[in-house]
């Protein structure tokens, strides 16, 4: 037992109810948290494919063309709508839960919930917006 | 509007048997009574066996916080009305060991209380003919929220990572903290950086968010932890890049 913790003592005649594994299936704000920890699991899959493409890109134009076809597969894009909803989930979990952790004060004014996620969204659409710019063109 | 009520209450009595059992109740509606009514009801004329704890039965001192239908509430706060037509399920707060009945243990809150040090420390103390600390509306507004906390524990019954793993200190505790660490009389931050962002500290938490939609004084534990997320990572960069100290360390 390391210093910094502290358990509370054995007591053979306190009752104590041990969690179940499953204890997040009863309450749907309890479900909603378990799904939007894992759509961490959607983001790295968009990670790993990303280094993936980059490695087809160094690696010619024939394997780049393989990469694409790949994407073009069903069962690819299906995988790929799955991983962009949990993603899209998974942003707006973020920005929605921003103003918990960014409090801001200007002089004696604190700056409003609302705008500190608004900003979020806003910054979002302008990098989107930039990133399909340079893509498509 | 209905005459009776049914309250099923968790009873447990070591000494009798170790499975708790649920006990049924038949208590009369009143519009205007609230849970604690109800039970004050059932000791004084039903079952004086019925243990519980309470005291100012009006919200301030957060003695008799339980599970009713699930839900961590103030039970001095809770209306019978807001469960018609019943049976309304009342079961001591979860996550903490039960003692008897209603009463829980809860000395695992109080040591990691103490552990965040709740109280203003200062490097120097002030000498007396200095006079008073001027704080202005401004300043107490950084850390007034936080110190609204009334210690119900309502939070912890709430909180998952508090269920799951047992050396989370929690989010009163943190928050505790948090209203000390805001508020610019105090000087120890640094102190109270071991206990929150270490073992069982801050890290812990999830963002679950529950502490907050319970806290029956809108204190917002869950927001007080991600702030110090926010800053104890700030620090700890600072610490990385700028290793002969920051300008907040400095300032007397």
């Amino acid at each position: 037992m390391t210093q910094n913790s502290h358990y509370t003592k054995h007591h053979p005649k306190w009752h104590r109810v041990r969690i179940p594994i499953f204890w997040w299936v009863h309450k749907w704000v309890h479900l909603k948290f378990i799904l939007r920890e894992l759509t961490s699991v959607a983001v790295a899959f968009y990670a790993v494919v990303l280094l993936f493409q980059v490695r087809a890109l160094a690696q010619g134009p024939e394997a780049y063309a393989n990469f694409l076809a790949w994407l073009k597969m069903p069962v690819a894009v299906f995988v790929h709508a799955i991983a962009f909803l949990f993603v899209i989930f998974h942003s707006v979990t973020w920005f929605n839960l921003s103003p918990k952790a960014l409090v801001v004060r200007i002089g004696k004014r604190r700056i409003p919930d609302a705008v500190i996620a608004a900003s979020n969204y806003v910054a979002w659409v302008i990098f989107s917006a930039a990133m399909a710019w340079i893509i498509l063109n | 509007m209905p005459t009776n009520i049914t309250l099923e209450i968790f009873r447990y009595r070591p000494e009798d048997e170790l499975e708790p059992v649920f006990q049924s109740y038949e208590v009369p509606f009143r519009k205007d009574w609230v849970i604690l009514d109800a039970l004050n009801y059932i000791k004084d004329n039903l079952d004086g066996s019925l243990s519980y704890r309470w005291s100012c039965r009006m919200g301030v001192c957060g003695s008799c916080g339980m599970m009713v239908n699930g839900t961590p509430v103030l039970t001095c706060a809770t209306f019978l009305e807001k469960y018609l037509p019943g049976p309304i399920r009342v079961e001591p707060l979860k996550n903490f060991p039960v003692v008897r009945d209603l009463v829980i243990e809860m000395s695992d809150f109080m040591h990691k209380l103490k552990r965040v040090k709740p109280w203003i420390i200062r490097e120097e103390e002030k000498p007396l003919s200095e006079g008073e600390y001027l704080q202005t509306p401004t300043a107490l507004a950084d850390y007034k929220q936080y110190s609204m906390c009334i210690n119900c524990m309502l939070c912890y019954a709430a909180c998952p990572i508090y269920g799951l793993e047992p050396t989370f200190t929690g989010p009163a505790a943190i928050a505790l903290a948090q209203r000390y660490n805001f508020d610019n009389r105090d000087q120890g931050k640094k102190q109270r950086m071991e206990a929150l962002s270490q073992d069982g500290g801050i890290w812990e938490c999830t963002l679950v968010g529950e502490c907050s939609v319970v806290c029956p004084k809108d204190v917002d534990p869950a927001g007080a932890i991600q702030r110090y997320k926010v800053a104890s990572t700030t620090e700890w960069w600072k610490s990385l890049l700028m290793p002969w100290g920051s300008s907040e360390e400095r300032r007397a």
